[in-house]
């Protein structure tokens, strides 16, 4: 669905609605912070793409980041597991730190922060392998399972939380190029979670599926957030406002607005953001 | 007037043709190209099709049997005394007509009935000439007014001419397999003329080769022996220590250039191992029997290993180096092609650039890897050059790559070369060491697409 056809539908009732159905929207400033961003600076060669972010991720919470393509919020998210580093001409300057240590610093391995930052993307990337071995991957090479029973349990209990195990306890060993795209994408969230991370990204989920498997992954991601830090990025104002306990909103590179969801959706501070989820631009 | 400049005539009336077609296509709705049912430029294309192949075709068909029908009408009209002559004295008497006929020398002062032939002959060939001219200009003429006729606003010039096309891409293609055909069909007769002189099971399974025969009775030589066994397994010794050489440098260069290197290094990088490719295989060939078997066989002296001046290492190594590559820049491609939402799913999981290469990208470019090394393997087996000038004409059963051995290619070559009758069993047997040859790379070729395309559906 393009942002237009999106936006159009966007009206603030629909908005309200989905509000009142979202899970209950506790204070957010009082929790402890998982993801601190300060002063954030992205440049792509001369680009300018992020300009000073800072911004405070809460733990056990889901934080939504919305606004206009290209407007840098999938930028940020890949800084926070450093996915940007694979991109030569990207240099970043600023703090993020998650548990107060920063994931910048020269001691920080980056293969270790991206154990513990998982990522899910916007299109399901599953690997070239088995169901089974997709989901195995990522502890065996963290050397997180010893022998095949300890992965045997590790890939059902994986499957399981990302609500998949039922329709694939049976065809294990497929590949998992063979699912449909909505399975595809909870296997690469089961994926994402048997490495154990602390925080999951997820650059907008759900964009290549239809509402169907959208609905399962919002319950989904609804559920995860007991155990994991989650931040999501999308375009669907709906999704922001039914997942999303915290909410940042984008524009131009620059975070033009942030705080609880449903302030965020009803009363936004600022003019730009009123006018972005009120379709009037975006 | 010759039939180059009749075919540029009718060229030039096609082009001609084009124009008017064009023209009275365009007269016909007073310039509008929108009520027109095709572009002004496929009735132009229409008529000059018109005009350029009949014509042409029967022009083709005409110079192929006029040869023929020339020569049974002058035979027919030779005195009786020539109507009896066997047909090898015959061709030699139609050969001096011809040469006489042409001004050249011939091979015996020419007798009268000799120079009224080569009169009768040359006139037989003009008036041949000018009637081809006057049905080629008329078959010409003809077509651009049946063309020209034809259209009107309203003609679908463009799903005829587009339909004339489509016929000339099937030719195309029907030249390349015919090619194939006809190149197979003349070992495969040739080969059966060999075996029905040495039985396939001997050819096949035996172990001494042997080809050279007795030219007279008293002759210390043998009457020829034709095991294959010993040169085909001189060929697989040598593809062998080849793909040894090529398949881990060609592959570890591709996952160097296609994961580490700078896109600058790059760029610099793969069209020098690229110029690898382009280096005359014969050049190669002194490079290995020049350079690196003598190296090998100081190599082995000091450290007391006996290794012979032209051996099996020496030609595997250098025809390893020759096709490195092929398995670099195919392997190269197909690990480019791995879609980066693969790799990017792989780091964002916490694994290295390594685990990544191994587990990941390996594995989905396995097909095309795979379909590149036994292309590079079929290449191997049919090499020539490096084989003739460095491993040797001795035909040897032996494991040892430190020894001499030949291959199909070179024995094919030593039976050929020279000036040699094409019906002993000596010659004929290159025949069908090229049948045998032809199988297995063909056999290699199969079974190379056939994995490409099995795992190609199973990861896309």
């Amino acid at each position: 669905m393009t942002d237009a056809a999106m936006s159009e539908d966007n009206t603030p009732k629909e908005l309200e609605a989905a509000l009142e159905k979202a899970p209950e929207t506790e204070a957010v400033k009082a929790l402890p912070i998982k993801v601190r961003a300060t002063d954030v600076n992205v440049f792509y060669g001369d680009n300018h793409a992020l300009k000073d972010v800072t911004i405070d991720i809460p733990e056990h919470r889901v934080t939504a980041f919305i606004g206009p393509s290209g407007c840098g919020k999938s930028t940020f998210l890949r800084c926070i597991n450093r996915m940007n580093d694979t991109i030569d001409i990207c240099r970043i300057e600023g703090k993020i730190e998650i548990d107060d240590r920063d994931i910048y610093d020269r001691s920080i391995d980056v293969v270790q922060l991206r154990a513990k930052v998982g990522m899910v993307f916007q299109k399901p990337n599953p690997f070239p392998k088995s169901i089974y071995d997709n989901i195995a991957y990522g502890p065996r090479i963290h050397g997180m399972v010893a022998g095949k029973t300890d992965t045997d349990e590790m890939v059902e209990a994986s499957l399981k939380r990302a609500g998949l195990w039922a329709e694939v306890k049976d065809r294990l060993a497929q590949p998992g190029t063979s699912l449909s795209g909505g399975q595809q994408q909870r296997l690469c969230i089961a994926r994402a979670i048997a490495v154990s991370p602390q925080v999951i990204l997820m650059d907008e989920p759900c964009s290549a599926l239809d509402p169907i498997a959208t609905a399962r992954i919002e319950e989904l991601i609804d559920e995860l957030r007991r155990n994991f830090t989650i931040v999501i990025v999308t375009h669907s104002m709906q999704q922001a406002a039914r997942v999303s306990q915290k909410t940042a909103f984008f524009h131009l590179g620059v975070l033009v607005e942030q705080g609880n969801t449903e302030q965020i959706f009803t009363n936004p501070v600022d003019k730009r953001t009123q006018d972005y989820i009120t379709g009037r631009f975006g | 007037m010759n039939s180059l400049i009749l075919v540029a005539v009718l060229l030039l009336l096609s082009a001609i043709g084009y124009q008017f077609g064009r023209k009275r296509a365009l007269a016909g709705t007073g310039g509008e190209i929108r009520g027109l049912h095709s572009l002004p430029g496929y009735y132009g294309a229409y008529v000059a099709l018109w005009c350029a192949l009949p014509a042409l075709l029967v022009i083709a068909i005409w110079l192929s049997a006029q040869g023929g029908i020339v020569d049974s009408l002058l035979i027919a009209g030779l005195p009786a005394s020539a109507q009896t002559l066997s047909t090898g004295e015959l061709s030699l008497l139609l050969s001096d007509i011809r040469n006489l006929a042409s001004g050249d020398i011939t091979s015996r002062t020419p007798s009268p009935m000799v120079l009224a032939a080569a009169e009768r002959y040359n006139d037989l060939r003009s008036t041949g000439f000018a009637a081809m001219v006057v049905v080629g200009l008329a078959l010409g003429m003809a077509g651009f007014f049946f063309g020209w006729r034809a259209i009107n606003p309203e003609f679908r010039a463009r799903p005829r001419v587009e339909r004339i096309v489509h016929w000339a891409l099937i030719v195309a293609s029907a030249i390349a397999i015919l090619t194939t055909i006809g190149i197979v069909m003349s070992l495969l007769f040739e080969s059966i003329r060999f075996f029905s002189r040495v039985s396939p099971v001997e050819f096949l399974f035996g172990l001494n080769w042997s080809p050279q025969t007795a030219l007279r009775a008293e002759q210390v030589g043998s009457t020829g022996a034709f095991g294959a066994v010993p040169i085909f397994a001189g060929t697989f010794l040598i593809t062998i220590i080849a793909m040894l050489v090529a398949v881990p440098v060609g592959l570890f260069s591709a996952i160097y250039m296609a994961e580490y290197a700078s896109p600058r290094f790059r760029a610099i990088i793969k069209p020098i191992l690229e110029i690898l490719a382009g280096i005359p295989t014969v050049v190669y060939g002194f490079f290995a029997a020049l350079t690196i078997a003598p190296f090998f066989r100081g190599f082995g002296e000091s450290i007391g290993l006996d290794v012979a001046s032209e051996s099996a290492l020496a030609a595997g190594v250098v025809m390893g180096i020759m096709i490195i590559p092929f398995v670099s820049s195919l392997s190269d491609d197909v690990i480019n092609a791995v879609p980066q939402s693969l790799r990017d799913g792989s780091f964002a999981m916490g694994a290295t650039h390594s685990e990544t290469i191994r587990q990941v990208i390996i594995p989905a470019a396995l097909p095309g890897i795979v379909g590149s090394v036994l292309l590079a393997t079929s290449r191997a087996i049919g090499e020539t050059m490096i084989v003739v000038m460095a491993a040797g004409l001795a035909s040897n059963l032996t494991a040892n790559p430190l020894e001499a051995v030949t291959t199909v290619t070179v024995q094919i070559v030593t039976l050929l070369v020279g000036d040699q009758e094409f019906d002993s069993s000596k010659t004929l047997a290159a025949f069908a060491l090229g049948l045998v040859l032809f199988v297995i790379t063909l056999c290699l070729n199969v079974i190379a697409l056939s994995v490409v395309r099995k795992y190609r559906e199973k990861y896309d």
